[in-house]
């Protein structure tokens, strides 16, 4: 939308001559330069700049819905992938959405990597056995793939498909794994992704990628995470496909307690207070966790594993 | 319009009639009195507001992910459709989504939400106030106006268009930006261009707040910055932004329990409120609402 030509907008030619002279050529070009500026550059008086950028702005402005057409196109896609967790499903109103970003978090051991071989197949699985019916990708970035327990999650949960002939490798067949090296193959996928006819995306376990990163400044750190999730968000609307990624957690230190001014200095019964809570931190800061739609939080209760569901 | 009224009444009042469209105080205080505020849902935070939601007004909410302003934002584009005859303001919202939070099924439960708790506080009354029709989650649904916002370029575009929408549509009561911030972080290099870009989105909105009557809402990320030897909390985009919204709001988590602190207001104490984010959208806090705490 940002890239659309000025020249194709209908503008009266006189003006629309005056943008392409003063090398003013897409949306984005004009609309980024304030009223002023654009009066001196195009030498035409502010009335006519006005309605120039009114037109502009008019056609690059996605176009306008309304929430009850989203609802039915909703209806019309399906809208989620069930996990089989009743609770799970019922909370999320039928189950891992499309079009969305969908984040794991828990400590290392908690299953997460169990939870996403389990969606890998559910994704497989045909849709007369509830199934996406289609092709998966699961990147795998530090190879806790293994497919001999991939196959035996789908033996015990699905026997009558497994057991069958040449289900097994069917089902298999479909689940595509990828185990990029660096951060820089890493983004190359994703961009490939683009052009693979895809059902379910899993990103497995992003931090170990980032860690090698650590030693450089903050900002260079938030930059490199930024620019791939926003890849996959993007991605997940634009396919309409449900993307989950899994994030580690790692426990929060004393010193990095961090409050808004108002709330003052909090004492030390408060911060002793806090810490025994499970105050958990999901790695990769603040920028990831505003841009992530629904998140998982996987903790151990009294010895048994439960997610529950941070929206 | 407005000037000619404005003339009319100081005429009357005896001055004033060189300052064409100029107000006198007092006719502002009978305006001020008259406007309704949107209810939030919950009435310990609509008391600190002075009632909800002020129309005329741009009010920027921050907080950290997960403390609820998108639910917020869905929350009051559904109260600000509340009829007149339930004491609401029987209006439309444009909910600009520059994040893809927006969920339409969160957006529905909501919606069922508030009309079922319509129903429960009128219940004295034996038959609807309103045509059935008009109490109905598809109904709700169809007065928003939902624009997906991809770049800056398209939030600049969406703003300026929104000129033309306004006048088109003329019973919007409420505009939210979920999140005004999100695409002016990142890969912004020339910091003044920033500045520049946003101040003139804010005046703007504003000036739609003032013309068309409705509330602008702003919902906005959080950053750390190092002050005083320590690392703290604040609403991101900077201090030059900081004076551009009327009002200011902060979700943040006090021990257990959702707050709101009320941080910037010409008009407003400081004053902190709780809050609860249930399955019917953000209502009063109940004795026990548990939660896991993620930064």
């Amino acid at each position: 939308m940002s890239n659309k030509l000025i020249s194709q907008m209908g503008l009266p030619s006189s003006l629309a001559n005056v943008f392409s002279a003063r090398n003013i050529l897409t949306a984005k070009d004009a609309l980024s330069l304030p009223e002023f500026d654009l009066m001196a550059l195009l030498d035409v008086d502010r009335d006519q700049v006005r309605t120039a950028v009114a037109r502009i702005s008019e056609i690059a402005c996605p176009p306008c819905r309304t929430a009850l057409s989203l609802m039915e196109d909703r209806a019309l896609t399906g809208g989620y992938l069930p996990t089989r967790l009743l609770g799970l499903d019922r909370a999320l109103r039928g189950g891992i959405p499309f079009g969305a970003l969908t984040e794991l978090v828990g400590p290392s051991g908690i299953g997460k990597t169990q939870f996403c071989l389990k969606l890998a197949l559910l994704a497989a699985l045909p849709s007369s056995y509830g199934g996406l019916n289609g092709r998966v990708i699961y990147m795998d970035t530090e190879s806790k793939f293994h497919s001999t327990r991939l196959i035996e999650i789908g033996r015990s949960s699905f026997p009558h498909i497994f057991n069958s002939e040449g289900m097994a490798q069917e089902m298999a067949g479909r689940i595509i794994v990828l185990r990029p090296a660096s951060l820089d193959e890493l983004t190359e996928r994703y961009v490939q992704m683009l052009f693979v006819l895809l059902n379910l995306a899993i990103v497995n376990f992003m931090y170990g990628l980032h860690r090698e990163n650590e030693r450089s400044t903050t900002g260079q750190k938030q930059h490199s995470c930024h620019l791939p999730l926003s890849f996959l968000k993007s991605l997940a609307e634009f396919s309409q496909i449900p993307i989950v990624v899994t994030n580690q957690v790692r426990s929060q230190n004393n010193y990095e307690v961090v409050h808004y001014p108002f709330q003052g200095n909090t004492d030390r019964t408060s911060c002793m207070l806090e810490k025994l809570e499970s105050h958990l931190i999901a790695s990769l800061g603040i920028q990831w966790a505003h841009a992530v739609t629904i998140r998982l939080i996987f903790e151990a209760h009294s010895g048994q594993y439960t997610p529950q569901i941070l929206v | 319009m407005s000037a000619s009224i404005a003339m009319a009444e100081s005429s009357r009042s005896g001055g004033h009639a060189l300052l064409d469209g100029a107000q006198t105080a007092w006719d502002m205080l009978s305006e001020e009195q008259m406007q309704k505020p949107i209810t939030t849902g919950c009435e310990e935070l609509d008391t600190i507001l002075g009632g909800g939601i002020q129309c005329k007004a741009v009010t920027e909410i921050g907080g950290i992910p997960g403390i609820g302003k998108t639910q917020l934002g869905i929350q009051l584009a559904v109260n600000v459709q509340i009829p007149v005859q339930y004491g609401g303001l029987g209006g439309k919202a444009v909910y600009i989504d520059t994040e893809g939070s927006f969920m339409v099924e969160r957006a529905h439960q909501i919606i069922e939400g508030c009309i079922a708790d319509l129903f429960e506080n009128f219940e004295h009354r034996k038959q609807s106030l309103v045509c059935p029709d008009i109490l109905q989650p598809n109904s709700f649904l169809a007065n928003i106006f939902y624009f997906r916002i991809c770049s800056y370029t398209e939030q600049i575009a969406a703003v300026n268009y929104l000129e033309k929408f306004l006048e088109e549509h003329q019973d919007v009561n409420i505009i939210v930006v979920d999140s005004i911030t999100f695409h002016f972080r990142r890969d912004f290099d020339d910091l003044a261009m920033r500045t520049r870009v946003l101040g003139g989105m804010s005046s703007k909105l504003m000036r739609f707040a003032k013309k068309h009557n409705l509330a602008v809402v702003l919902l906005n990320q959080v950053t750390t910055k190092f002050v005083d030897g320590s690392f703290q909390l604040t609403l991101a985009l900077g201090d030059s932004w900081s004076h551009a919204c009327t009002n200011r709001i902060i979700l943040y988590w006090n021990g257990n329990e959702r707050h709101a602190y009320i941080d910037k207001s010409p008009s407003l104490r400081s004053a902190s409120a709780p809050f609860q984010v249930t399955s019917k959208g953000i209502r009063n806090v109940t004795s026990n609402c548990k939660r896991v705490r993620m930064m």
